[in-house]
């Protein structure tokens, strides 16, 4: 084996060790991956210690190994989630079979894309973030910010580990293009549009965090449920990394809906500007980068009607998130009731199941937001605050899908263009919302008791550390 | 996985002391020089019971004999010079594929006749052309269908003009179909008749006769009954003369009988696997080195048990039971075996032997069973491994094939990697239906890169081999087994009928000549009509044949 190439090095439970073919892609790619990262990943910090959490193993004690460490010494590792005994298909026309430990020729062009969409989405959220720790709020901030780079970092050696054992010399190839597209490239974008989103501010990155990891969230459940068994076992170990990212989006938005709610009450303010005055993030402004963020994420579960979804479930490929929770698990007889677009008119349409499954993931995934809208709510709720934050309907401001080519208000009504020309900028953040908020965001190495003054201190440090840890030194 | 369910399997197999249908005999006249085929069909001599062969009417196993005399009278019959197709029958020389048989086959049967039949028809056309066997169809009665379509492969035709006896094809007017063996090709392309007299003719049913027959260029010669006998051998005369014939010591073409097991055969240089649940079969073709002739001399004494002559016979005998018995195998791997150094010496041979008739009848042989891989319908990819022998006449296999993948044996001791060789023997002597080398039907675009592959040295590596366009992918050992399944598992996945005919689409780029015509054009255009209502419907043509009632049919026009 390769001095490059080792357990030690590469923390796996995969026999990295005896699998020359991984060990041969690896070598290729480990080191294209680490230019990747000193040229896209985190700027200026790829010297400073870092306490962060290393997965080492799959075991319930070895997924959360906590130290401090140089970024690019980070060890990215392969790991999948222990193997479910005589797991069989739970969906689909092969429901009952038992699930395949190989790609089938048949699926092979299928999986390899979805596995390369997935793929795709974890180097990119790191190039979005690139700048962000240049103006964190405070070392905690910036620690968390770290720790989500260096997962979705995993997260790519998942996806490419896949393509490397599984799909031969296309996914090494795929494995090498994964390197090469860039988050709003003109030339070489991402795949999916809102991972091609300027994301330069934190309160972007704490909407990206909440809505968009989500996203990524409800996707790898769906594929957790997948046929290829290889596939349903990485997403589910990188689902127990997800939920970190989903907790730094809930608090990070939640601290500063506090601080604002705080002050408001604290100085008896109502309007905006007066809370602009103060150098806090108004809720406007909070709801106008929600409504943003909420509906480029929506766009990435893809059409409301899908032949492709539909042929994904039935063979197997991908499920819908916790396919548990649904009674009929073939899909083939029932609707889906679905407002649609017709003559430019919204009307009531029977969908048949299987071709609306990415509306009923998209379902779940709006009960998981409003979770955690309500709980930013019953915050401004408890300084006295009559200001609500609401999620736009699923209709407002889409790229994809049935409501693209019209224009919706927050409530889900259809408006003309003009009125959508007209009113935009009341409902998106406008260039003078995204001027304040980077306004805010001070370029400065935070001391580690420093906590900037438009967002809460958290409640508690990582991994019973205080706050003011010291969780970067340089 | 029998072809059809309720039938054995169909067997190739045969010899003129077998010969139902067919009698061949050499007429003493003619000193050896003629061999003579009288169609006598007999009503009951039907390759499945259901349908009686009236009026010399023909099935598959008409067919089969006319390909076996065809096979022997180049090998073992080599001073013959010319064949007499006549019928044994009074006033009927032959009618065509039995109508009714057509109407019990499983359309995958139907195509596969066709086909074979096709085959057979340009087999005779080549045993004229190539080897200076003469043909004369001798029309002594009707012959319509099929039966003129067999006349027409013929290099003339008499017809005695007897006030009764035609030449027709009926199958629009009559079946609703097509004559499916090449008939309008030939009518318009080989014997030149007017394009509008060639539409009259193929509507009206009951054919043309005598002289008008001839003035439209349907036959040769239409001499009164009392004349018939001394046109033929006026004709056949001139034959014998003109023929370029290469005497050779006659090589007696024994049975094949391989071992069939269950989901294989074993012939003595060519193996079939078959893999029921995949729908893949493997197909080996094994050329041991110390089989192969180096010389003409080892040929000519090795006779029918010759390398090329043997494993090229047994690899026809295989295609043909892959074809007939083993509908459900869509993808083939081909696969070869052996010394790549002899194959290329014996190419070298036979290619500096040209001249001589034996080596003429040997080149023919490979040239047609490549031909018969080509036309086979079943996605074909050539495996290039360890051990494999991809060499001159070999190689043409992985060339016929839709993709070749080659190993790149990372692990391989030298001289033991994958290796592929050229040989003259691709570079002419065995083309395509298109005319065409495989290698210039390959390089259509860049007409160089195959004369820049006979530059390459041979052997020739898997690296080599894939910068020189020579093979479709190198996966390494370490992808192979992967690539290699997985590939098979994704075309087995796809409609068989859409491989079908993406596969004929691209396989014969280039020029269009009568065989590519023939295979292309009128077997698409035939097949099609097999399958549309207003020929096998309810109400269609071919179904209501010999029925009281009338068809119905969609008159829309696409
Ligand atoms: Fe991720
Ligand atoms: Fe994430």
């Amino acid at each position: 084996m390769s001095n490059v190439m080792n357990d030690e090095r590469i923390p796996n439970n995969v026999n990295l060790s005896s699998d020359k073919r991984l060990q041969r892609a690896l070598e290729a790619w480990q080191p294209n991956f680490l230019t990747w990262w000193r040229d896209m990943g985190p700027a200026e910090f790829q010297a400073d210690d870092i306490y962060l959490r290393t997965a080492i193993s799959a075991s319930s004690d070895g997924w959360a190994h906590f130290d401090y460490v140089k970024m690019p010494d980070y060890r990215w590792g392969i790991f999948l989630a222990d193997p479910v005994q005589n797991r069989t298909i739970g969906f689909g026309d092969h429901i009952g079979e038992p699930v395949w430990q190989e790609v089938p020729g048949e699926h092979r062009n299928a999986l390899r894309r979805l596995i390369v969409t997935q793929g795709d989405t974890e180097p990119a959220s790191v190039e979005q973030q690139r700048l962000l720790g240049l103006t964190a709020p405070s070392m905690y901030d910036m620690r968390n910010l770290f720790q989500v780079n260096v997962e979705e970092g995993r997260h790519l050696w998942a996806m490419v580990y896949l393509l490397h054992t599984y799909f031969g010399r296309d996914g090494r190839e795929e494995a090498e293009a994964l390197l090469q597209r860039r988050s709003g490239d003109a030339d070489k974008p991402r795949i999916l549009g809102a991972f091609n989103e300027p994301c330069t501010d934190w309160l972007s990155f704490f909407m990206f965090t909440f809505f968009t990891d989500r996203d990524g969230k409800f996707q790898l459940l769906a594929l957790a449920e997948s046929a290829f068994d290889p596939l349903s076992r990485t997403t589910r170990f990188m689902l127990t990394e997800e939920a970190h990212h989903m907790f730094v989006g809930e608090t990070g938005v939640g601290r500063i809906v506090e601080r604002t709610a705080q002050q408001m009450s604290e100085h008896k303010i109502e309007r905006p500007d007066d809370a602009r005055k103060l150098g806090l993030i108004d809720l406007q402004t909070i709801q106008r980068y929600l409504n943003l963020w909420y509906s480029l994420s929506l766009d990435l579960f893809g059409g409301e009607i899908s032949s492709n979804a539909a042929h994904f479930f039935a063979t197997g490929l991908k499920g819908r998130a916790k396919e548990e929770e649904y009674a009929d698990h073939t899909a083939l007889e029932g609707a889906y009731p679905m407002e649609v677009v017709r003559e430019r008119r919204l009307v009531r349409d029977d969908i048949p199941l299987r071709n609306a499954m990415n509306e009923q993931v998209r379902d779940k995934y709006v009960v998981d937001c409003q979770r955690g809208v309500d709980k930013w709510n019953r915050m401004i709720e408890s300084f006295g605050v009559p200001f609500r934050l609401t999620l736009p309907n699923r209709r407002f401001h889409r790229q994809i899908g049935l409501f693209s080519d019209l224009h919706f208000s927050p409530s889900g009504d259809l408006i003309s263009d003009e009125a959508w020309q007209a009113q935009q900028g009341t409902w998106l953040p406008s260039e003078s919302d995204k001027a304040y908020v980077r306004s805010l965001m001070k370029p400065a190495m935070p001391k580690p008791n420093e906590m900037a003054h438009w967002l809460a201190a958290p409640k508690q440090g990582i991994r019973g550390k205080p706050v003011d840890f010291e969780y970067v030194r340089r | 996985m029998a072809a059809e369910q309720h039938h054995p399997p169909v067997r190739f197999d045969t010899h003129p002391d077998r010969y139902r249908h067919l009698a061949l005999d050499f007429p003493p006249e003619y000193g050896g020089a003629v061999a003579r085929l009288q169609i006598d069909i007999p009503e009951d001599g039907g390759l499945r019971p259901g349908y009686p062969l009236k009026l010399n009417s023909y099935d598959l196993g008409v067919d089969i004999e006319i390909a076996d005399v065809t096979n022997r009278l180049r090998f073992e019959h080599p001073n013959v010079r010319a064949l007499i197709i006549t019928s044994a029958k009074d006033r009927i020389f032959c009618s065509g594929a039995n109508i009714y048989m057509l109407g019990m086959s499983s359309h995958a049967f139907k195509v596969n006749f066709c086909k074979f039949t096709n085959e057979t028809r340009f087999a005779l056309e080549e045993m004229s052309e190539a080897s200076g066997v003469h043909t004369l169809a001798a029309l002594n009665g009707t012959a319509s269908g099929g039966g003129y379509e067999l006349a027409i492969a013929c290099d003339e035709i008499v017809l005695v003009d007897d006030g009764s006896s035609a030449v027709s094809l009926p199958e629009a007017p009559l079946l609703g179909v097509l004559p499916g063996t090449g008939g309008l090709t030939r009518v318009v392309d080989k014997r030149k008749v007017r394009r509008d007299l060639a539409d009259v003719f193929s509507t009206v049913a009951e054919g043309v006769r005598g002289k008008r027959a001839l003035e439209w260029r349907l036959v040769d010669e239409a001499p009164a009954k009392g004349q018939f006998q001394s046109a033929i051998k006026r004709r056949v005369e001139a034959m014998v003369q003109r023929s370029k014939r290469r005497a050779f010591a006659p090589v007696i073409l024994p049975a094949l009988s391989p071992t069939r097991g269950d989901n294989r055969v074993d012939y003595k240089y060519v193996t079939v696997e078959v893999d029921v649940a995949k729908r893949t079969a493997a197909l080996t073709v094994k050329a041991p080195s110390s089989d192969i002739p180096a010389t003409l001399q080892q040929l000519i004494e090795r006779g029918a048990a010759a390398w090329p002559i043997q494993a090229f016979r047994e690899l026809d005998d295989a295609l043909l039971d892959l074809r007939f018995n083993y509908p459900l195998v869509g993808t083939i791997a081909v696969k070869t075996s052996g010394d790549a150094k002899a194959v290329v010496a014996m190419d070298e041979m036979l290619t500096k032997q040209a001249e001589n008739g034996l080596v003429c009848e040997v080149t023919l042989l490979i040239k047609r069973v490549l031909k018969r891989l080509d036309m086979t319908a079943r996605s074909l990819f050539a495996i290039v491994d360890r051990g494999s022998c991809f060499a001159g006449s070999l190689f043409e296999l992985a060339l016929a094939s839709d993709r070749i993948y080659m190993l790149d044996d990372t692990e391989a001791a030298e001289g033991e990697a994958p290796h592929i060789a050229l040989s003259p023997m691709n570079d002419g002597p065995l083309p395509m239906a298109n005319g065409l080398t495989r290698l210039q039907t390959r390089f259509l675009g860049d007409p160089l890169a195959a004369r820049r592959a006979f530059e390459l040295r041979a052997p020739i590596g898997t690296q080599e081999a894939l910068a020189a366009g020579l093979v479709t992918f190198a996966p390494d050992d370490l992808d192979w087994d992967d690539e290699i399944r997985i590939a098979f598992e994704e075309r087995a996945s796809m409609s068989p009928d859409a491989m079908t005919g993406m596969e004929a689409n691209l396989r014969f780029a280039g020029p269009e000549t009568l065989e590519t015509k023939v295979f292309g054009r009128l077997t698409a255009w035939q097949n099609w009509i097999f399958q549309r209502p207003n020929a096998v419907g309810g109400r269609g043509a071919l179904t209501l044949y010999g029925k009281p009632e009338r068809p119905e049919f969609d008159f829309a026009r696409t």
